[in-house]
């Protein structure tokens, strides 16, 4: 059995779907911030995916930019977890109600 | 071949996402997502863009987990591994994700390039998107030589995304993201600079471990000495 795109994408979809599921099922803000990242590396694959299929490279330098901004992003986020720890001592989100209405 | 490595990093990486959400234990989800990031760099290979396997290994495998481990083992999440999981959550997110698979899976029966298999494509898989090459001569002026399509495909894959990423010929309509690469290094200083400022301790206002033990601790009292006498 050849690979198709098709599989690619499916890999993908399912790897997005995993960190859909983290980010609603898990309380833990670290997980939760894993899950967004993973969804970040399912889009990526879909971009290398189809730049290998349509015959571009413009794909591969958008997956060069996503995992720039993602790294700054990361830092950025723990930061501001670290940040809010010292102010609660907790990563739970259902410890983090101030804004709740 | 292919399509066993295909299976074997794909299948791998699924199973390390499933374990980084459903293990209870911090430092496990991070290293678990460690090894996703792996098996998706080797589909990168698979694929073709052996530079961002490498980037991925080096960026996200290397800087990012680091950071969250780093993160986890400083802020001492185990007191948290022993509460019970919410049903209620874990069934709404199941139903959602299988929803997002269900309209994905759609979506894929109707892509009309979906069936192209990976072995139908061209060798090198990418064709030449720069005819001219402009050179700098040492006296200033600027002259440009035709690209040859033997020459492109003599290029690695770094190469190619080298010249992809700061070609100044836009003579065909198409975009240089030499403007997008500057903005993203400025990003990465806000960043830093944000970085250092949410986490720089406000001394004034934060009293220190010791002198809130010192403060909490209630006052001690003196002795009576009228009791003696």
């Amino acid at each position: 059995m050849d690979i198709t795109l098709n599989n690619y994408l499916a890999v993908a979809a399912i790897l997005f779907a995993i960190g859909l599921m983290g980010v609603i099922m898990r309380r833990n803000l670290l997980i939760i911030y894993m899950s967004l990242e993973m969804m970040l590396q399912a889009a990526n694959l879909t971009f290398v995916a189809f730049s290998r299929f349509n015959g571009h490279l413009d794909g591969q330098v958008f997956v060069f930019f996503v995992i720039t901004v993602a790294a700054a992003e990361v830092s950025v986020g723990l930061a501001l977890i670290v940040a809010l720890y010292r102010l609660k001592r907790t990563t739970q989100v259902q410890d983090l109600t101030t804004l709740k209405f | 071949m292919n399509a066993l490595f295909f299976w074997l990093f794909s299948g791998g990486m699924i199973v390390c996402a499933l374990a980084v959400i459903l293990n209870r234990n911090a430092v496990a989800s991070a290293l678990c997502f460690t090894f996703t990031i792996v098996f998706m760099a080797g589909l990168f290979v698979m694929l073709s863009a052996f530079f961002l396997a490498a980037v991925q290994i080096l960026v996200t495998a290397g800087a990012v987990m680091v950071l969250f481990l780093f993160i986890i083992m400083l802020l001492d999440l185990t007191a948290m591994e022993h509460m019970p999981r919410q049903k209620i959550w874990m069934g709404c997110s199941l139903l959602l994700a299988l929803g997002f698979l269900l309209i994905v899976a759609k979506t894929l029966e109707a892509t009309p390039m979906g069936s192209t298999t990976i072995s139908s494509l061209s060798t090198p898989g990418v064709p030449m998107r720069m005819t001219v090459r402009p050179q700098v001569l040492a006296d200033g002026r600027t002259i440009e030589t035709t690209l040859t399509q033997s020459q492109w495909d003599r290029y690695d894959d770094t190469h190619r995304i080298g010249r992809l990423l700061f070609r100044t010929n836009t003579a065909n309509g198409r975009t240089s993201y030499v403007a997008p690469f500057e903005i993203t290094s400025l990003l990465i200083l806000v960043a830093t600079i944000g970085v250092i400022v949410l986490c720089k301790q406000d001394e004034r206002r934060r009293p220190s471990p010791r002198e809130e033990i010192i403060r909490e601790a209630p006052p001690v009292e003196p002795k009576e000495p009228s009791l003696k006498n």
